[in-house]
């Protein structure tokens, strides 16, 4: 086997791991770039979502049906928390609405195991995680088929919601929103709206990604730091761009994995904690608003 | 009716410049530390001492060191526990490899090691801002960690990763029962917390505070950037480092890199947020609050189960404890977003006026 071959394979991996990581990240970006919150509590989002919507199934039932209760319970979560969280919330500072989340986080990690218990589950979505055999044959590289549907996924979403944000009324409004709340306030867009279709919407993307980080690592509590894996991905593409999640997520996936089959070995492995918010550093040195975010002007 | 100023007349610019310009507070303050210095010790039981006052009274101090960083120096962290982990493992290895310096020196010069970490990390600080720059804190969170683990020599190629710390001799008298570690801790923890009031009331902290409200405007009027807030980092950082030696010395008993974990993080961010950005006052409140009422809230339970008769099991308990957590965190950010020492100056402010309505 090639010395290049293998580089291929480890660089296509890690490319697909990043999609992974973006699906993730789109929903930081989502809530950030419509209210200009830093939802920390993205990952227990995925967590719940994902051990809801096992759990269902574990009971037997239908899996669209399963899918639309969770999408429900999803969207419920989302209004829930404009209602109670945010709206008592409106204009103070970031900080403040960021400790808020990491206090969401905290309820939904406790509630999600209260109410569906806190042992592992597998999850099965009918797509096998094997290698398609076409292209080992031929190229002698190892692409997992699910890899590839995980990857149209989050491509499907990032289209979709990038004409979303750009082309629709409501998507407008949104990133009005997100620039000042009281001016949008003042020029008349609902703000409790916006933001409530924003977490739903965001809630949604948690589901997706629930799924699909599910299926390759089984539901667990692990889950939660899943969003750990993302925050770099979101320092190199920007906060308030939704291709820059895809294009972050694919940097930060390759260079973790090559970094890690050819680097890690010679400071004796365990780089991948690390590694990305490395990366993301260097990044961010070059470009202190990642590479697609919002370039700031300071006035004084 | 007792806490009037009326009749205190300031006749020198150093009773202006008093930290209590008010002769009640002077007495209060004075009658707390006779309580903490004198009957805590004499009176609290093991309990007390070693599972509630130490450690509240090191995550202050912790808090103190973050809210100098974030509350005054409007630098977001997320990498306190680190710096707190570098105070800790270096303290240790002076210890282990000096004998003769004493602990109080190493203590010292463990938190200048983390000082020195938190000027590294701090550099980005410079380029990049706002949750662009707590992110990037969390690598310094992250890589400390894996370095201590990796590399042997930090931990003394020790085989288990837990580490017991040596015992703490000051001049030739040990410190071993709760009760002498508690008063040691509170001896670092009250010198230090009057350095710091005093270093945020110098021109350091007015420029710390400068550079908070807007950097921009703070350059324009020739604060150097650069010393400046590399010297929030290094400040904040030196504080979480002998946080850190006190809590794997006075508190742990064992030096591990699972103790600093980015939970502890994230505590420590909540007791300046629940106790107030920006105010010495503040940590200690919210570090009160956050290290007592986990127990509290243990103990609440308990007691309810046993008095309902009912069998409650320790996962349902935990996991109900996470969501009262959580949701009181929101709770006060939503009914006070300044924190406790901003109620603290509302009721003084009260205090002042009652009985009358103005």
């Amino acid at each position: 086997m090639g010395g290049f071959s293998f580089f291929l394979e480890v660089l296509a991996g890690g490319l697909l791991a990043g999609v992974m990581y973006s699906l993730v990240a789109l929903g930081f970006v989502l809530i950030y770039k419509a209210s200009g919150v830093f939802n920390f509590a993205q990952g227990s989002m995925v967590f719940f979502a994902a051990l809801t919507f096992v759990s269902l199934l574990k009971l037997d039932w239908n899996f669209w049906l399963a899918l639309l209760a969770t999408l429900a319970v999803m969207v419920m979560l989302g209004l829930v928390t404009e209602r109670v969280v945010l709206r008592p919330l409106v204009n103070q500072p970031p900080i403040t609405l960021f400790m808020a989340t990491i206090g969401l986080t905290f309820v939904l990690e406790g509630l999600s195991q209260l109410i569906w218990g806190s042992q592992p589950h597998g999850l099965e979505l009918g797509i096998p995680d094997v290698p398609m055999e076409w292209l080992s044959q031929r190229a002698n590289i190892n692409i997992s088929q699910f890899d590839l549907f995980a990857a149209a996924v989050a491509g499907g979403l990032v289209a979709v919601l990038a004409v979303f944000f750009h082309k629709t009324r409501i998507g407008r409004a949104l990133r009005a929103v997100a620039d000042d709340h009281q001016a949008a306030l003042a020029v008349g867009i609902p703000l409790q709206h916006i933001w409530a279709i924003v977490w739903s919407v965001a809630g949604f993307v948690a589901l997706v990604a629930g799924l699909l980080w599910g299926v390759r690592n089984g539901v667990q509590f692990a889950l939660t730091f899943v969003a750990l894996k993302a925050l770099p991905v979101l320092l190199i593409g920007g906060f308030e761009s939704i291709p820059g999640a895809i294009i972050g997520g694919l940097i930060i996936g390759a260079t973790e994995k090559v970094a890690e089959v050819y680097f890690g070995p010679m400071v004796g492995g365990g780089i991948e904690s690390w590694f990305a918010y490395v990366v993301a550093l260097l990044f961010l040195l070059v470009r202190p608003e990642g590479l697609f975010g919002e370039k700031h002007i300071d006035r004084v | 009716m007792l806490y009037r100023e009326a009749g205190q007349f300031k006749s020198s610019y150093a009773e202006d410049q008093r930290i209590f310009p008010i002769r009640q507070d002077r007495v209060a303050f004075w009658a707390l530390l006779v309580v903490a210095f004198v009957l805590v010790p004499l009176f609290g039981n093991q309990y007390w001492l070693g599972a509630m006052l130490t450690p509240f009274l090191i995550f202050a101090l912790a808090a103190l060191g973050l809210n100098i960083l974030t509350g005054y120096a409007g630098q977001l962290s997320l990498g306190t526990a680190a710096f707190m982990a570098v105070g800790a493992f270096m303290s240790y290895n002076f210890i282990l490899r000096m004998p003769w310096m004493g602990v109080i020196p190493a203590f010292i010069l463990g938190g200048l090691c983390a000082a020195a970490v938190g000027i590294v990390f701090g550099l980005p600080s410079l380029r990049i801002k706002g949750f662009y720059l707590a992110v990037a804190t969390l690598a310094c969170q992250f890589f400390v960690l894996w370095a201590l683990q990796r590399f042997g020599w930090f931990s003394n190629y020790s085989t288990s990763g837990v580490i017991t710390a040596q015992n703490i001799v000051i001049l030739g008298y040990a410190f071993d029962t709760p009760a002498s570690k508690y008063l040691l801790t509170l001896t670092v923890v009250a010198v230090m917390a009057l350095a710091a009031k005093n270093l945020m009331r110098s021109e350091t902290g007015r420029a710390f505070m400068a550079v908070r409200d807007m950097d921009v405007a703070a350059s324009v009027i020739g604060i150097p950037m650069m010393r400046t807030k590399l010297l929030a980092f290094a400040i904040s950082s030196f504080y979480c480092g002998v946080a850190g030696a006190l809590h794997a010395y006075t508190y742990l008993g064992t030096v591990e890199p699972e103790a600093y974990s980015l939970d502890l993080s994230f505590r420590i961010l909540f007791m300046i947020i629940i106790g107030g950005v920006g105010s010495i006052m503040g940590s200690f409140l919210g570090a009160a609050f956050i290290t007592l009422f986990p127990i509290f809230l243990n103990l609440a339970s308990g007691w309810l189960a046993h008095a309902l008769n009912i069998e409650i099991s320790h996962a349902t308990v935990s996991n109900l404890e996470l969501i009262i957590f959580g949701g009181l965190i929101i709770f006060f950010l939503i009914v006070e977003p300044h924190g406790f020492a901003r109620l603290w100056q509302i009721a003084k402010e009260k205090l002042r006026l009652w009985p009358f309505p103005h």
